[in-house]
């Protein structure tokens, strides 16, 4: 099976799979930060002493959970330039759309951390005269979000391999990089072990710095 | 005026009363402990002081702001309340002095400085300013619970409430908590405190309130109470505590 392996294939390819890697990185990495910032602001729907809010926070969530993340890759690729109204990209919509449905899950998980901070926090904060939004702020989120690191940091190694999907919208990242190579040269068997491999070692790497965190939180 | 003052207060939960007609008055400057059997209510009574448990019915004023009207700033209130915790209730993700200049900060709008200042004076007060720098995890539990007294102090209060402060604490921690309490009653802070402790009711307190399933039994002073005067099921209570 590999008498015919190409390792030349492999090393000369590197500048360009580098490439592809960027924007699976810069993608995963604009997509965290922004899935962040909307899932937080979602959870605080969710969680808020308004009816309207948290249904509409619950609803956002239900629907996003029960999509396939290609059709909503697909939708907002069509859907982003109609409301911005000109072209922008598939980057673009690629970006938003990620943000939209990452943010479906964040909710739940900052939820679930929010609500893991013991009632008696809350409580002596609130005795202190601290307002809801300033109790929030300085008592309950930085300790939700303590807690939530492992999970949290499970979730984006998810996103880093949904990444894979923009291959769906035309953009080139490092799967794609490495399917034009395996295409142009035929070389499948080289570039899509080289893939996997790549893809396992990251994850991997991920995992085991996850452990290391959830080790070093637990004691203490 | 009483520096607390509650008249005819109802609590429900869902079907469940917890608070009946409960009527009572702290006046500035008195210590008055709430004592009754577990279930009875107590910590609920307090915690409805501040407003950290919402009532039904009745009216609580505090320094004659009303507690329960829904126009009253509830946090600037608060802030003039000091509130210790049966379970300390330290910011776990800040430091001691941390945890005492939050609210300084954000609440009462002092500087950096001030606040530290004030809080280096009360955890001297309380006997800990090797540990400012320390984390509550660090800290035993009595210290945790006095590094809480003085977070309370920092703001000033015009009165302060615990609920249990001694009750999570092991044997040999109370007495540090129970003399930074005594220590406080004696220069004359107004206090309602939620307590098994009946040799710090004798020692310190002007009153003494029993509860009983949601009711007040007695409301009387602490003569009145250790003397002979009292109902049925507050002597059945003592006499329960006391024996051991």
């Amino acid at each position: 099976m590999f008498e015919n392996f190409d390792f030349e294939i492999i090393v000369t390819s590197i500048p360009f799979l580098i490439e592809g890697m960027g924007l699976t990185l810069l993608l995963t990495v604009l997509a965290i930060v922004g899935g962040l910032a909307l899932g937080t602001v979602l959870a605080l729907c969710r969680l808020a002493p308004y009816r309207w809010l948290s249904l509409f926070a619950g609803s956002y969530v239900n629907f996003f959970r029960s999509m396939p993340l290609i059709l909503v890759i697909f939708w907002f690729y069509f859907l982003v330039p109609f409301i911005v109204g000109r072209p922008v990209g598939g980057f673009y919509s690629v970006l938003v759309a990620f943000i939209m449905f990452e943010a479906a899950y964040y909710c739940e998980i900052m939820r679930a951390g929010i609500q893991s901070v013991r009632q008696g926090q809350v409580h002596a904060g609130q005795a202190l005269g601290l307002t809801y939004r300033q109790n929030m702020r300085y008592i309950v989120l930085p300790q939700a979000f303590r807690a939530m690191i492992p999970i949290l940091l499970t979730q984006a190694i998810i996103l880093f391999q949904d990444t894979s999907l923009v291959y769906v919208v035309g953009l080139r990242d490092f799967l794609v990089a490495a399917d034009i190579v395996a295409n142009r040269d035929n070389r499948l068997m080289e570039m899509f072990l080289t893939v996997a491999l790549v893809y396992f070692v990251m994850c991997l790497a991920g995992q085991l710095g996850i452990r290391k965190i959830q080790k070093k939180f637990a004691t203490g | 005026m009483p520096m607390i003052e509650m008249s005819s207060v109802n609590k429900w939960y869902d079907d469940f009363q917890v608070l009946k007609d409960c009527s009572t008055q702290v006046a500035k400057g008195e210590v008055v402990v709430v004592c009754g059997p577990s279930g009875s209510g107590k910590s609920t009574l307090i915690k409805t002081v501040n407003g950290l448990e919402p009532f039904q019915e009745g009216t609580i004023t505090v320094d004659e702001i009303s507690v329960g009207d829904p126009a009253t700033d509830l946090p600037r209130l608060r802030a003039r309340i000091g509130m210790v915790f049966q379970n300390f209730e330290l910011f776990p993700h800040l430091s001691i002095m941390e945890n005492i200049k939050l609210a300084q900060l954000k609440v009462l709008n002092r500087t950096d400085d001030e606040s530290a200042k004030r809080g280096m004076e009360l955890l001297d007060r309380v006997g800990l300013v090797d540990q400012a720098d320390k984390f509550p995890a660090q800290l035993s539990g009595g210290q945790q619970q006095r590094v809480a007294i003085a977070r309370g102090l920092a703001m000033d209060p015009i009165a302060m409430l615990f609920d249990e402060p001694t009750s999570a604490l092991d044997p040999e921690m109370i007495n540090e908590v129970l003399d930074v309490m005594t220590a406080l009653a004696e220069d004359g802070m107004t206090m309602m405190v939620v307590t098994h402790e009946m040799g710090f009711a004798r020692r310190v307190a002007h009153r003494v309130i029993f509860m009983d399933e949601g009711r007040i039994e007695e409301d009387c002073t602490k003569d009145d109470f250790f003397g002979t005067a009292r109902g049925e099921r507050a002597q059945e209570f003592l006499s329960k505590i006391l024996t051991h």
